[in-house]
Order: structure tokens, then sequence, then C-alpha cells
């Protein structure tokens, strides 16, 4: 609640608003006490006397009463209605929409039915009908503008508590022995209860709005009751003699919604977890390069190459070191593997490359990516744009995800290579269905015309494969390609990028988990942790001897197909939270060989040949065939 | 011996509903009817691929899915309601996405307090010191109990999930895919652990995986699903080591394994049975390279090769160490 | 997709019939006698009984409900008693002058709110985005009345630029510049407020979308930012925009209702509004069924629509 707080004080705007309306709210409180002019007390005489006129702060209306008077009483009466109607409509809506989510099947059909027919009037008549049947009135209109907002309330809710209905918790709390009403009020209602809250909230506005509205047509509050809508709505036949009397409620009307909108909007950022972890936020077209940034020297040959190349993330006042001074690089032809568990900064180094790390909250703090001794970082967008993908182009992981699911297969194809090129209709065309080919999609002429949704999990790797092939580059990065596939899939991946690289001379970077994959495909293998490289070798000697007690401990802790049952080599803790990295060595804590020194200074990555470690006491080649 | 859990003929079939005019069309086959029993004590592993039904039959064995043919007994007793209360005394369930299995808006104190008062009807009192039992037999620290789930990692989160599974006193616990949202550093720990608790608990596991050497890890007995069906069932050292089925054997060699020539052990570019549509004989026989004009017309039953407690569905079974 | 449009159609026949039951039922909330309310208090009650049994208020309420359907269904929506003249005539008359002023007003925030959805989402946190958000913010929070009476008072009584009020001039042509001009100021300040919602919904939706996955892909494959943002993100976005468009054209017709007591325009709102002040229920009654029923089919175009900007919906 207190953090609930400090995030809606943050907002400035929100602020505000929350400032204006407790005004407001306390004036309206204290309209009784306050020393104003009985409200409905007509003097004909004084009619349409202007503000600051004498008679009376803001003037008077056509029947002489107290503007101001009647003003706040107006706006007490038009705040208590607008709160009444949302409480109401909120509460039956959500009730009805919790109950008609969580029970699913027959009843939620019924139910929703019922709303989509309220919903199939717009929203007035519905209003206008209840208002014709129960007669003017303020307590009527009040009735008509909850009811048809409650279909609103009930849909939203519905939605949200579908969908948690389904997560695991409540399978799991049915296996503690709950019953449904008490997994209603116990799991759904409190992860319900803020939706509500920003539904709420941002709806209140609009409620006061619509009370007002009602009013003004004649329909809402009777004479010589008043809220701020019916005081509009007298007021208008005199809007081109007297401007005063409609300006003065219109502007009250204006200033009330738009705080509590500022403030429901605040309400909403708030509550919703996604903005306090940035996710809401737009990622710029390359990722920022900070303006400190030391581009680094080229520290070995090779096509693609990264030297001393820092990526962090800055969220709020947290520095997380997500790639913390990487060199790798790789020559044509060449299959590079980086190794690591989530959280150990292998994507990042991946989409660093190309400034596909998301910014904000990315940013590449220090070194360089080169490309054909072209530095990358910080280079112009233009620059950039035209490597991607002709140069260099990406696999990524979830291929569902990452086709755009309302384009054919074929049209994402084509625009990949129209992106560098010129290319006609029918020439694409046939490119793509070439593409197709490369990558063994059978029957690929009419496939080229597939959504991707009508494709099963490999077939639409395949189709990211065609996708990263279709402008030739040198460098393909494929960033956890086969993690979400099948293994019997998997295994025609694999082969299928194997074949590539031996046909076209391609360069790639495969980022795994997996030392099996690795261990297949790649010539050398760079094991990263905490954002380091910790170890890098050819496959072979990396796999048979590892160096550093990490790389020893990770495969130990993989149990190998074929060996029975057994109990396995687990590491015990867990990987350090890259926002506060020890010094000294990350692996420290977690290995069973660590000394004083590690925990000191800056370990380098040392070695010869090839073969490197980041460990001053390294597994020698006697222990690692113990 | 008696079996813990015994399953019979179990069977799901979704139903396919007609739009506002249509006519009913037929229902979606998960799992077909699958006979099975798991000793007391042991661990049986079930593997397969996604969509292979594995996950429909785990949910049907804690009823949270009712069957659509077929009785669950566990120790001989049949369990014929649908209730998942009734179901959480005897049997349990580890959920794959740890996190997701916590209610985001509990303390562990509340979720771990649910089956102790709501299943044993236990009070204040008993529950504190039951849960610290149960906490210390898992290694988890007591200051846990007052968090919320987002304060935890994965590794964690699924201790307590097992924490939770164990307060049940359920003797046997389904795992589905355990560890495959953790890293392999975190996995082992996991594996371990449940290893532990089974030998001092006296617990029996179903253990349900997509990872060939997780499976074979930790099982004593392998069944391999394939669309819905156990396709090979044996002793997990020989089930990969010595496949009968030839869908086995591919699983087996399409394993990433450290120095194994990369092949994709299918020549063919091929994919499942459409689900709606199903093969009339055996599901494989699309992609299988022994199949003959018999595995097309008839589907063969599990008991086609028997040799001891190894079984396959199988017309053409492989020969020991083909 | 012919298949689909029918399908849709066919549908909408549980949907109307609903529509009807839920106004008739309203409607029979209205306590008192209509034939008393007709005549006026002082009839003789042979009178009220002779009406009662004209309009068939003597039947039992459910066949009241299918005479007054089965009516409709033919055409015939009753008589207004304070018109003296067929509900269906003055419905349609007045339905026209609603159609013009609502649907410029629908097809203006479409577009406006949009584009400034995009451009706020495209450029977040910039001067644009920060702009666009407050102008955004003030077009929700003013309501509708205030705003047209205020731009009478600027336009038409200060700047002197445009007509006041009404559809056409009492003389004179009757062309489109006329009309345009009589349009202008009510299909603005109708429009602003559904402009609003839907550019705030936009500027959402589309920063959902651009940080998913296949926007990444999009840029990995070297698309420029402007296709990026125009042709993969605002495509994706689109399919929960045109959804609130369908939703926001009901509101644009709700808003029609103040804009057009306003700014005198002969439409079905004013129409409504003044046919229940005088109690001239059958008008209400078959104003309402009327509109309705034209939202229901102007939904179905939004479904036929959205179904064929996403493949993913089955057809």
């Amino acid at each position: 609640m207190s953090a609930f707080l400090k995030l809606l004080a943050r907002n400035r705007l929100a602020l505000g608003g929350l400032i204006v309306m407790g005004i407001v709210v306390l004036l309206a409180i204290l309209t009784p006490v306050l020393p104003l002019a009985d409200p409905d007390v007509t003097n004909t005489a004084d009619r349409f006397q202007p503000p600051f006129s004498g008679a009376g702060l803001l003037g008077t209306d056509h029947l002489g009463r107290d503007l101001l008077s009647r003003l706040m009483w107006g706006t007490r009466l038009s705040l208590a209605v607008g709160f009444a109607a949302a409480l109401l409509a909120a509460t039956i809506g959500a009730a009805i929409g919790i109950v008609a989510g969580f029970y699913g099947g027959r009843t939620d059909n019924i139910i929703m039915r019922g709303v989509d027919m309220l919903m199939a009037f717009p929203y007035i008549l519905l209003a206008l009908a209840i208002v014709a049947a129960l007669g003017p009135g303020l307590m009527n209109a009040l009735i008509a503008v909850a009811a048809v907002n409650i279909p609103f309330f009930a849909r939203n809710i519905r939605g949200i508590t579908v969908g948690i209905a389904h997560k695991e918790f409540v399978d799991a709390a049915k296996l503690s022995g709950m019953s449904n009403a008490r997994i209603i009020l116990t799991e759904i209602l409190p992860n319900v209860i803020p939706v509500i809250v920003i539904a709420m909230s941002t709806t209140i506005g609009w409620m006061i709005l619509e009370t007002a509205g009602l009013s003004f047509l004649g329909l809402g509050s009777q004479p010589p009751q008043a809220d701020l809508g019916s005081m509009l709505g007298e007021a208008r036949s005199a809007l081109i003699s007297n401007p005063h009397t409609s300006v003065v409620p219109g502007l009250m009307i204006l200033v009330i919604v738009m705080a509590i909108n500022l403030l429901g909007d605040g309400v909403r950022d708030a509550l919703d977890p996604r903005l306090k972890s940035g996710a809401l936020n737009r990622p710029l077209p390359a990722t920022l390069v900070a303006k400190d940034r030391k581009p680094a020297p080229e520290h070995a040959p090779g096509i693609l190459t990264m030297s001393g190349l820092e990526t962090q993330f800055h969220v709020k006042d947290r520095v997380y070191r997500a790639v913390g001074g990487v060199d790798l690089a790789v020559k044509p032809g060449e299959a590079l593997g980086i190794i690591g568990e989530s959280g150990s900064g292998k994507s990042v180094t991946a989409l660093s490359v190309m400034g596909l790390v998301a910014s904000p909250p990315g940013l590449i703090t220090n070194g360089s990516v080169r490309y054909e001794g072209t530095d990358l970082v910080g280079a112009p967008y233009e620059t950039l744009r035209s490597m991607r993908g002709r140069a260099v182009a990406y696999i990524f992981q979830d291929p569902l995800a990452t086709l755009h699911p309302l384009y054919k297969v074929g049209d994402q194809l084509i625009e990949a290579i129209a992106a560098h090129r010129r290319i006609g209709r029918d020439e694409g065309r046939k490119k793509a269905v070439e593409l197709l080919e490369a990558v063994r999609i059978p029957n690929a002429k009419s496939r080229v015309d597939n959504y991707p949704h009508e494709m099963s999990g490999g077939m639409r790797q395949r189709v990211g494969i065609a996708m990263a092939l279709a402008n030739d580059p040198e460098v393909i990065i494929a960033d956890e390609p086969t993690t979400a596939l099948d293994v019997t899939v998997q295994a025609q991946i694999l082969s299928l990028l194997d074949d590539l690289r031996r046909d076209r001379g391609l360069a790639i970077i495969f980022i795994t988990h997996d030392f099996g994959v690795v261990g297949q495909l790649c010539d050398r293998v760079a094991v990263m942790y905490a954002g380091r490289i910790v170890e890098e070798g050819p496959t072979r000697a990396v796999l048979d001897a590892p160096q550093h007690p990490y790389t020893a401990r990770l495969i130990a802790c993989v149990p190998e197909l074929g060996q029975g049952k057994r109990r396995l080599e687990a590491i015990p803790g867990l990987p350090p939270v890259v926002d506060k990295l020890p010094e000294g060595c990350a692996f420290a804590d977690r290995c069973d060989r660590v000394h004083a020194d590690c925990r000191r200074g800056h370990i380098p990555l040392d070695g010869s040949g090839g073969r490197k470690v980041r460990c001053l006491y390294p597994v020698n080649l006697r222990e690692a065939a113990e | 011996m008696t079996a813990a859990l015994r399953v019979t003929d179990l069977s799901k079939t979704f139903e396919m509903k007609g739009g506002l005019f249509g006519k009913d069309k037929p229902g979606v086959r998960a799992v077909h009817p699958l006979t099975l029993e798991i000793q007391e004590g042991e661990t049986l592993g079930i593997v397969g691929e996604s969509g292979c039904g594995k996950s429909t039959l785990a949910r049907m064995l804690v009823g949270l899915l009712p069957p659509s043919t077929g009785t669950i007994e566990i120790d001989g007793a049949a369990l014929d309601n649908a209730d998942p209360a009734v179901f959480g005394k005897r049997i349990q369930y580890v959920f794959q996405d740890p996190i997701s299995s916590l209610n985001p808006r509990k303390t562990i104190r509340q979720i771990m307090e649910a089956p102790l008062k709501l299943l044993h009807g236990m009070d204040q009192k008993q529950r504190a010191e039951r849960i610290a039992e149960i906490f210390a037999t898992v290694s988890l620290r007591e200051e846990f109990l007052e968090r919320y789930p987002h304060e935890f990692s994965g590794g964690q989160a699924q201790r307590i999930g097992i924490a939770r599974a164990l307060a049940a006193e359920a003797r046997i616990l389904i795992l589905d895919e355990p560890v495959s949202a953790l890293d392999v550093s975190v996995q082992a720990q996991v594996l371990n652990l449940l290893a532990d608790l089974k030998a001092r608990l006296g617990l029996t596991y179903l253990f349900i995986s997509h990872d060939l050497a997780v499976v074979e890890a930790v099982s004593d007995r392998i069944a391999v699903l394939y669309f819905g069906a156990v396709v090979e069932l044996g002793r997990a050292e020989d089930v990969f080591r010595a496949p009968r089925h030839p869908y086995t054997k591919l699983l087996a060699d399409s394993a990433p394994v450290v120095g194994r020539d990369l092949t994709a052990p299918e020549g063919r570019e091929t994919e499942l049975p459409d689900p709606l549509n199903p093969p009339p004989g055996c599901a494989f026989a699309a992609r299988c390279p022994r199949a003959q004009a018999r595995c097309r017309e008839e589907v063969p039953g599990l008991g086609e090769f028997a040799d001891g407690g190894h079984m396959a569905a199988c017309f053409f079974p492989l020969e020991e160490g083909a | 997709m012919a298949g689909y449009i029918l399908k849709r159609l066919l549908s909408a026949i549980p949907v109307l019939f609903g529509i009807s039951v839920i106004v008739f039922l309203i409607m029979a909330l209205i306590p008192g006698d209509p034939a008393t309310a007709i005549l006026g208090s002082f009839a003789t009650p042979e009178n009220v009984e002779r009406l009662n049994a004209d309009l068939g208020l003597d039947k039992p309420k459910w066949q009241q409900f299918f005479i007054w359907l089965g009516n409709m269904l033919q055409g015939d929506f009753g008589r207004s008693f304070a018109l003296n003249r067929p509900v269906l005539d003055e419905v349609l008359e007045r339905f026209g002058a609603t159609l013009v002023l609502a649907g410029t007003s629908f097809v203006l925030c479409s577009i406006l709110g949009i584009i400034a959805g995009v451009i706020s989402a495209a450029n977040q946190y910039g001067w644009a985005d920060k702009g666009i958000t407050f102008v955004v913010l003030l077009g929700i929070s003013i309501p509708s009345f205030f705003l047209g009476m205020m731009m009478i008072l600027i336009f038409a009584v200060q700047l002197r630029v445009l007509p006041a009020s009404g559809m056409w001039p009492i003389y004179g042509d009757h062309n489109l510049w006329v009309l345009l001009r009589h349009l202008a100021m009510p299909a603005l300040a109708l429009s602003v407020v559904a402009t609003g919602v839907i550019a705030r919904l936009a500027r959402s939706a589309m920063l959902e979308v651009l940080r998913q996955d296949f926007i990444r892909t999009a840029r990995a494959k070297g698309v420029h930012e402007r296709g990026v943002v125009w042709r993969h993100a605002l495509r994706a976005a689109m399919v929960s925009i045109i959804p609130v468009l369908g939703i926001q054209a009901g509101f644009v017709l709700s808003g029609a209702v103040y804009i057009e007591v306003v700014f005198q325009w002969p439409g079905i709102g004013r129409m409504l509004v003044d046919a229940i002040l005088r109690r001239d229920i059958l008008l209400v009654q078959g104003g309402v069924v009327f509109v309705a029923a034209c939202y229901v089919l102007f939904n179905i175009v939004v479904d036929v629509a959205q179904s064929m900007l996403d493949p993913r919906i089955k057809t």
C-alpha cells in the first residue's frame, strides 16, 4: 500500500490530479457549513449579475440565484452521483464477470449472451429507455448510468478472471481442498481487485460526465435542485446574452473530470506491474550507446569481432551489468557456440551486435563490435540498418512469436529482401519459394502462401532460417533456435544449419544452454557466467577437459543419455544477480576450490593456443581425468 | 506387491463444439485408452514430445480433468469422485512452472496452510509445527514463510511447490515437468531433493518430462508416449539403450549427444498426424522406416511385443541392439 | 468469406430479438395506463377502454410483445400521438440527419485517433507524445455539450464564421457546401471524446505491439523504422483497435444526442429526448429499437473487417 502511494506520488500529473480532487471533495463536503447564500432563493430583480459585481462572487443566474452557492451544491451532487454510479456498476459488473469467468461453460455462455445483448445498444439508448420508463429524476439517471456501464465492467472483469482461473495456482488450490467459493474469494478476487480499481478509477470521470449529460437534457435532477449538468442545461438558453452562467458550471465539470482522469491514470500506472518493470517502454530502433563509451581495439582477427563489449540495463536506480566486457571473434565458415544459463548474458551479447537490445532500458556502455573492421557500436542508424539481415542475420528462439502473425510467410520473406534491394512482385515470389526449398520445406510453392499459425513449430523455424538467408549474409547469429522445439524436430533443424554453414561458408554464432547441441554443431565454444566469458576454446577440448570449475561442474550436472538411473552432481547456490556482482570471481561463492585471492581484484581471461580460462586455480588435466 | 496406482482404460476425448447451427464434430482424442500400474516406491517416467497427451494424463490422475473413460485406483481402492479435494489426500501434483503455481498475492505461509487446514483440519499450532517439519525436510528456511512468491528464484519456488505437495501427505506425487523451467545447475539440485524425499518418505512418483536424459536418470521404468498412446514401456536402463519401438529409437537418436555426428535421424521432413483426422493404423506409420501395409490399417496394441517387463506397441519391433 | 458474413447475419437474429425483449421489458415498467397518458386525465372511462382495446393493451403482456414485434417486422412501428404521424416515417427522416452527423464524426475520430496514437507511441515520452497526451486528456475530460456551447460562442457569436445551429438554413440553397458549414462544429464537437479514447487505446496497443518479438525480427532483417511502425506494428495493433472502433461508434451515436440538442440538429437523438419529455412512448420504443438494430448491423461490418485483417479468425 505504501509502495503504491509512493508510486502515485512520484507521478507529478497524478499528484496534481489528487490535490485538485482533494480540494474539490473537501469543499463539497464542507458546503453545508460554509457561509453561502441559499442556492434556491430566487431574486428576479438581480438576475444575470456578472461575476465580481457585488451580488455574489460569481454573480447570479436567470432567476437571480447565487451562482457560487449553486455551483458548490451542484458539485456536491454531481460528485456523489458519479461516485455512487461507478461503485454500483463496478460491484455488480465485477460480480457478474467473476462468476462467468470462473465457472465458464454454460454459466458463462448464458451470462455473456445477456451482456452482449446489452452492449448491442449504443449505451445512451438504454439509458434513455430506462429514464423514459422510470421518469426523469436524478436517482433514475443514476440507476440508468450505472446500469448501462455494468456490461462493460462485466466483460472486462470476466476476461481477466478467465486468465487467472486457468493459472496453475488455482489448480493447486483445488488440490489443497478448497471449495469453489473459497477459491473465488481467496485466490481469484485478490488478483482481480487491482483491475477493478483501475477500471473504476478510469471510468468515474466518465460516469460524472454521463449523469451531467442526462441532467443537461433535463432528464436528471429536476428544479429547483441542480447538479452541474442541469445548471448548464438551464443556462443554455442564455448562452449568447450571459455566457458566464454556462461557463461556470462547464469549467467545473472539466476541472473535476480532468483531475479524476489524471488521478485514474496515476492509479492505473501504479497498479500495473508491467509499468514498474519498464516493459511498456517502446524499444528504440537501435540500442542506445553511452556517450562516454570507449571503443576497444580489435583483439583478434575475424569477420565479426566483439571487443570489451559491455551492455547494461538501467532500471530505475539499479544497474544490471548483463554483459561485462566480452571479447569474441568468429571467422568465415566457423561455428562459435556461446553457452550459459539464464541470466548469463549470452543473448544480450548476441543482440548487442546489431543494436537489437531493447532500449530503454538497454545501453551499450563500452567496447566495440566490428564487422570487417567497421565499428557498429555508435554507428549511424542507416549504416546499422543496411547491415542488419544483409551482413549479419538473426534466427530467434520461438518462431511463433518471432514471425508476424498477420502476414503470409512468403510476404515476410520478400520484405526481408526488399529491405535491401528493389525486387519485383514475381521475382520476389520466385526467390521466396527458392528460399523455402533451401530450408527443405516440402511443397514450397503452396507453403509460401501460408500464415505462420498454419505451420508447425519446426516448419516455422525453417521459415525463420530462410528469412535469415534471404540476403546471403556472412554471419548468422542463432539465439537458442531449437529450445522451443521437440527433440526430433531439433535434430532436423540442427543438421539443416550445419549443412547450410558448410555449403555457403557461413559464420555461425550459436547461443544455447545445451552442451549436447554445442558438442555436435560448434567448432569453438565460449562459456558465459554472470556476464563474462569464463572459458573459451575448441569445443572438444573444453568439453573433454574443462579448466574452469564452473564449466566442469556444469557439465557434470547434465545427465547424459544411456547411463541409467543415477544421482546427479548439483552445484549448490544460485548465480549472482548482475546488479550486485561480487569483486573477483563471480563463481567464488559456489566453488569448492575457492581461495582468498579469488575474491579480490580483476581476474583476467588467460591462456594460449586458443584455450583461455578466467580462473586463478584452473582444473588441470589430471584432475579432470579423475 | 500391490500397485500404488493403477489406471485402467483411462482416456480423454475433448469435445469439439459445433457452431450455433452446426452439428457437434467428433472430438479430439488426447489420450487413448491407457492401462498402467505403478508399484509402491517406484518412479515411473513418462516421456513424450509436445502434444503427446502427457499433461492431459497427469491432470486426469489428480482429478483436475474428468476422464472420458476408465478408472483410477489407489492402493486398490477406486477413486470415482471427481472432487480434487478427495484426490488431494491420496495423490498430489507438482507443477511445471513453479512461479505461476503460487498465488502472487499470498504469503508462502498462507499457501502452505491451505492443504493442512482444508485436507487435514489441523489447528493453528499443529499447522505451524507441521510446516516447520516440512520446510526442514526440503531444506527451506522458515523465514521464507512470510514472503511472497515473486521474491523467489525458480529453484526455490519449485522447492516450495514440492513442500506444498508434501503437506497434503499424499503417498503419490505426479511430477509434471518439474525441472524443465529451471537452469541445469538448479535442475540437478531439485532432482536430487526429489530422490532424497522419495527414499526418506517412501513416496511413489510419476515423473513426466520431455527430456530423455533426465527421465532416464530418475526413473525405474519408462513409458514412451506418442500421439496419446503408450508405444513402449520398460526398465529405464533398457528403453533408450535397446529401444524396440522405432519411435523410441528415433527419440534416442535425436537427442544431442556430445561426440556424435550431426545427422538428421529422419531423412524426410515429417510432421505429427492431424489429431482431428487421425490415421487408421499406427500413428507413427507415416514416419516409420519399417512401416508395412499392416501398420497403416491396424492399430498395434502395447502387447504386440513383450519381453519380460519390456513392451512395445509395434508389429515389427527392432531387435535387441539394432 | 460469404459464408462468414451469412453466419454473422444469422447470429444477429437472436440479438435483435433480445434487444426488442429488453426494450419491451423496460417500457413495461412504466407506471399507469398509456391510454390515460395519451388521452389526458380528463378522458372518459369508455374512451380509455376503447383506446386500450385499439392498442391491444387489454391482452396479456407476452401477447402484446408478439403483436408489437410482428407489426414492426411488417414496418408498422405504430403512431406517434404527439406528432400524429407514423413512428417509422419520423424515425427514418431523423435518422438520416443523425447518420450524416455521426458518420462524419466517426470517420474523423477513427483517422485522427489512430494517427495521433501511432505518433504518440512512436515518440514515447517525446514532445509529440506529451503534447498529444495532454490534448487527448483535455478531450476526454470536457463534456461534449459544453464544448459545443463554447464553439457556438466563439465561432458563431464572436467570429461569425459558422452558423450556430441547424442542418440547413431556413432560406437558401441546400448544397454540399452549406451542409458542410453547418456540419463543421457539431461533427468536430462530437468527435473529440472518441478521438481521445481511440488515440489512447491506439497508443497503448502500439506500445504493446512494439515490444513483441516479431518487431525485433523485422528490425533484425533490416526493415526501416518507418516500415516497422506503420506496416508491422500498426497492422498488429489494429487487431485490438478495430473492436474498440466498433464500441466507439456506439459512443459517437450516443454523444450525438447531446450535440443534436446543443446545435438544434434535426436528428434522432433530439427526437428521443423530446419524446421522453412528452411521454410519447411508441416513438421512444420505435426509435430505440431502430437505432439499436442499425448498430448491430454496423458491428457485423466491424467483425467482418476484423476477420479480413486477422487470418487467425476462422471464417
